[in-house]
């Protein structure tokens, strides 16, 4: 797993060239879903955060009502990893501004990573930089040929999207509370979606999970 | 409501969980129990996100998603393969989309 290993900055690129295949994924679906080009990229760059992109545009245009509260639920997330970026950005005003908008999965995943708080720091910018970069490239680039491919599903990009997320989780599954957590997790939100429309599963899941990494806690005491 | 109207509405949205993060009281910061649970939904988030990215295929409309086993499943496989061997990250998403291309080429 290269994560958490090599230079920081190697890292930084190779989850940013990685968050890109998928960039080129979320182009093609976001235009195959009825969204020109110019709110296609305004997507990738103002809202910045893949699952809630994806939830926007898999709900698309029939209902911009539940579109918009899809990846706003999505990104609840990103309030939870901005909690623990906080004290690794530090108090100043301008810097946790610019620092909100690029508090994604991946920024904080390397970060979290990193043991010395001067590499946290590193790694949170520069993956956060780097994934802007490539995620924005990558978007223009999956606009452009989701007019000329059809499906990306030919090209195996959902498929790269579940693994790249997978390979994000993978170090923090290394211990067994991690495991059981993501288990739970996964079991939940799935019999959810049997009931339930996108984005709310993963939410309500994560919730039981939590509470069952807690419960595990208690026990061991 | 346009378009326009919403992407910018749900970017705001998204925008302000990021930025909320960062007003909290610093003193919830030093809570051992918020870092856990900011670390446990970090978990649990990613790992229902792969599941339901994995498993689950959605009809026309949202309300229509159903759990399939289709060529998603040897490409997430594949991919464990490979975590276990400490290839990197890019090889990692690269053979497990080429997986569910080939598969879905070849069947």
């Amino acid at each position: 797993m290269s994560i958490g290993k090599g230079k920081v900055l190697n890292v930084a690129v190779s989850v940013g060239l990685a968050t890109g295949i998928y960039g080129i994924s979320f182009g093609a679906l976001s235009v195959t879903a009825g969204f020109d080009i110019w709110q296609t990229i305004a997507l990738s760059t103002l809202m910045f955060s893949g699952g809630s992109q994806f939830a926007f545009v898999a709900v698309g245009l029939t209902d911009l009502t539940t579109a918009i509260t899809s990846s706003w639920l999505v990104g609840i997330r990103n309030g939870f990893y901005a909690l623990s970026m906080a004290p690794v950005i530090g108090p100043k005003g301008l810097y946790r501004v610019l620092a909100a908008q690029l508090t994604i999965d991946e920024s904080t995943a390397v970060s979290m990573s990193r043991e010395e708080l001067s590499e946290k720091k590193q790694g949170f910018w520069l993956t956060g930089l780097s994934v802007f970069v490539f995620w924005n490239s990558a978007t223009i680039l999956g606009a452009y040929l989701g007019s000329q491919i059809g499906d990306p599903k030919t090209f195996g990009l959902d498929a790269a999207a579940a693994a790249a997320l997978f390979a994000l989780v993978w170090p923090r599954i290394q211990k067994s509370v991690g495991a059981m957590i993501a288990t739970a997790a996964i079991g939940s939100s799935l019999l959810l979606s049997l009931v339930l429309p996108s984005g709310p599963p993963v939410l309500i899941g994560a919730a039981v999970a939590v509470a069952v990494g807690f419960l595990i806690d208690r026990g061991k005491k | 409501m346009t378009p326009w109207l919403a992407v910018l509405a749900a970017s705001a949205a998204v925008f302000s969980w990021k930025l909320f993060g960062y007003l909290l009281p610093k003193r919830l910061l030093d809570s051992k129990w918020l870092n856990q649970l900011a670390g446990y939904l970090t978990i649990a988030l990613l790992a229902g996100l792969v599941g339901v990215q994995t498993f689950v295929s959605s009809g026309q409309n949202q309300s229509n998603q159903r759990i399939v086993l289709d060529e998603r499943l040897p490409a997430l496989l594949a991919a464990v393969v490979l975590l276990k061997l400490r290839a990197p990250f890019i090889v990692i998403v690269v053979v497990a989309a080429g997986v569910a291309a080939m598969l879905r080429l070849v069947f």
